[in-house]
């Protein structure tokens, strides 16, 4: 085993999971950290917007500039990249790795339900990413930014967006259970 | 020390450790998920069939920790809740946002961070997923412009919290939210003995204790309470700059720090007839205009633009004030003379809102600065301290002529700057963003 260890951060004997309430005890000690210090809580979509807005700029400079959205963001010389979420995104980033390193999951593999094939799975995945951080967008924020973060601060807004995310998950989970069952 | 830290609430290439705070918070962030067994879509999507509740439990327990801790910092005085980004409410936008990223949870297996944890750990459909976000999120930024005005406005109330909708104290919501997820921890373990065919029996017995310690800190929380409007009015501290030209060398720069108490006292807090008028044409600044006295006096006589917010109702638009949007937003209040302005000030410098600043004399000095060659207003001799000064022909509301000086007229006003702009966080610079 400890052989094996040394070899490579990847292929280490798999630890399982931590307890959920452990987790979200943690996860909760971070959230109120991270508001503590910075009075920002935590988030990831808005730097998906961000390195977008950044490629959109460099290819296309004169569009960023005739689109409102993106001009907020990439407009003149501002570089979209200066906002925390950046360094909060690759941070998360480099943590899952971490953590998938510490606890022996680094693995290239595709979870997936047990009765459809890898490209289905790597199709519905896609989509899903499109999908999700379209309305990410849209709500101005996602299951980090606006259930998470939102509702731990109690903002009335988040609460909705909440509910509106599981109602929509558990609205279309049955029409799509062959993906998952 | 107060927090949050001031430094820290942006990240600036000026200091930084900005960044690396940010990003140490991000890697916490991104190892709690992925330990929490949130690289592995099955584990996220089995939420949504009831036969694993993983997603409910990390999530409401994050939540109510975090809560129970935010608001028992608050109520301890630690923690300016004023400076913590509150998601503003946009209730359309929500609620389609919210159903979309719903679909997108269910066929694609993951959230936006949690497929970070995932693709970085080797997983190709939390790859894919990462993917298709980009793309999603540059759709969304070509899109936007058809429906702009339905984003933007459509159910917006600003930064309001749930103790606000429900018109309870805000400890009252801890526990009532801390009491929906212990419900809702004990449901879903029901859900996942029935649907996961889970043996409860296995499960740790400290989660009972921990469930009780929960309870506990929301009780204390609700104990606590709020800090009052005077104990924040008193902790409430202004920054002045003084720069003396020096011959030859680099002029020197004092910084002084007023409580709210000495801003009245030395005056700091008053703006000039002039100075307030000027500010309209300030490219610099936006002025609000905001008439504390009584609708009456209101529709007597009042400066054009002003908007009527009789004292006793002031508190009532706080939650508005908050979120004015503009960064460079200076409230002007004024009542006939000064002492119910003065009261309005500390009611909303007590409720941490910014650039607040008093008219000098109230209306009857603008009158008597802007109308002196009005015919139609004579003095009232009777007036006493704060009532109107003036004895109107007909309750003309903003139509007299000193209601809005001419700007060409009074082009060249000399007046002490009073107004120091301090910049609020920007609107867009928090949540996600």
């Amino acid at each position: 085993m400890t052989t094996q260890t040394k070899k490579s951060i990847f292929n280490r004997p798999e630890k399982p999971y931590v307890h959920p309430y452990f987790g979200g005890v943690v996860l909760g000690v971070v959230l109120f950290l991270a508001f503590f210090l910075t009075g920002n809580g935590l988030g990831s979509s808005g730097a998906t917007s961000r390195i977008d807005a950044l490629i959109v700029d460099a290819v296309s400079p004169s569009h960023v500039d005739n689109n409102p959205y993106l001009l907020k963001m990439a407009g003149g010389d501002k570089n979209p990249l200066d906002d925390w979420i950046v360094p909060l995104f690759f941070g998360a980033l480099l943590g899952g790795f971490a953590s998938g390193a510490f606890n022996g999951r680094l693995k290239l593999v595709t979870t997936k339900g047990p009765n459809i094939s890898n490209r289905t799975r790597w199709l519905m995945a896609f989509l899903g990413g499109v999908l999700f951080l379209y309305g990410a967008r849209m709500a101005r924020g996602c299951t980090s930014g606006q259930a998470l973060s939102g509702g731990a601060t109690l903002s009335a807004g988040s609460w909705v967006v909440m509910f509106a995310i599981f109602g929509g998950a558990y609205g279309v989970a049955y029409f799509v259970r062959k993906l998952w069952n | 020390m107060n927090f949050p830290l001031p430094s820290f609430i942006a990240v600036s290439a000026a200091n930084p450790w900005t960044y690396v705070l940010f990003a140490v918070i991000g890697f916490a962030f991104g190892y709690t998920l992925e330990m929490s067994g949130f690289g592995d879509s099955r584990k996220l999507a089995a939420q949504f069939y009831f036969t694993e509740l993983t997603v409910l439990k990390v999530m409401f327990t994050a939540i109510a920790v975090a809560m129970v801790l935010l608001f028992g910092a608050v109520g301890l005085g630690l923690l300016d809740f004023s400076q913590v980004w509150v998601n503003p409410t946009y209730l359309a936008s929500g609620i389609v946002g919210g159903l979309i990223m719903g679909v997108g949870f269910i066929v694609g297996g993951f959230c936006p961070t949690t497929s970070l944890a995932s693709a970085s750990t080797g997983k190709i459909d939390g790859m894919l997923f990462m993917l298709g976000g980009f793309v999603g999120a540059f759709l969304f930024g070509e899109t936007e412009q058809y429906f702009t005005n339905w984003y933007n406005n459509a159910g917006y109330f600003g930064r309001v919290t749930l103790d606000q909708v429900f018109g309870i104290p805000v400890g009252a919501v801890v526990l009532i939210v801390v009491l929906m997820a212990l419900f809702m921890f004990w449901g879903g373990e029901q859900l996942e003995r029935i649907f996961g065919k889970k043996d409860l029996a296995k499960e740790p017995r400290l989660r009972v204790a921990g469930a009780v310690a929960l309870f506990a800190a929301a009780v204390a929380v609700l104990a606590i309470g709020n800090p009052s409007l005077e104990e924040r009015y008193n902790k409430v501290t202004f920054t002045r700059t003084e720069t003396i030209p020096q011959l030859n060398a680099d002029p020197i720069v004092n910084t002084y720090i007023y409580t709210a108490d000495e801003m009245l006292e030395k005056r700091l807090a008053f703006t000039s007839p002039a100075e307030a008028f000027k500010a309209k044409y300030n490219q610099s600044m936006n002025p609000v205009y905001l008439d504390v006295r009584s609708e009456a006096d209101y529709n007597l006589y009042h400066i054009e633009d002003a908007v009527n917010v009789p004292l006793e109702r002031v508190l009532e638009i706080v939650p508005v004030l908050l979120s004015e949007p503009p960064a460079n937003t200076v409230f002007i209040l004024m009542s006939n003379d000064e002492t119910a302005a003065v009261d309005a000030w500390k009611l909303l410098v007590g409720s941490s809102v910014q650039n607040v600043y008093i008219l000098e004399g109230g209306v009857n000095n603008w009158i008597a600065f802007f109308g002196k060659d009005d015919k139609t207003l004579r003095a009232d001799p009777n007036a006493g301290d704060d009532q109107l000064g003036y004895l109107f022909p007909a309750a003309l509301g903003s139509r007299y002529e000193s209601c809005s000086p001419d700007p060409i007229e009074y082009e060249k006003l000399e007046f002490e700057q009073k107004i120091k702009l301090q910049l609020k966080r920007d609107k867009s610079g928090g949540g996600c963003g």
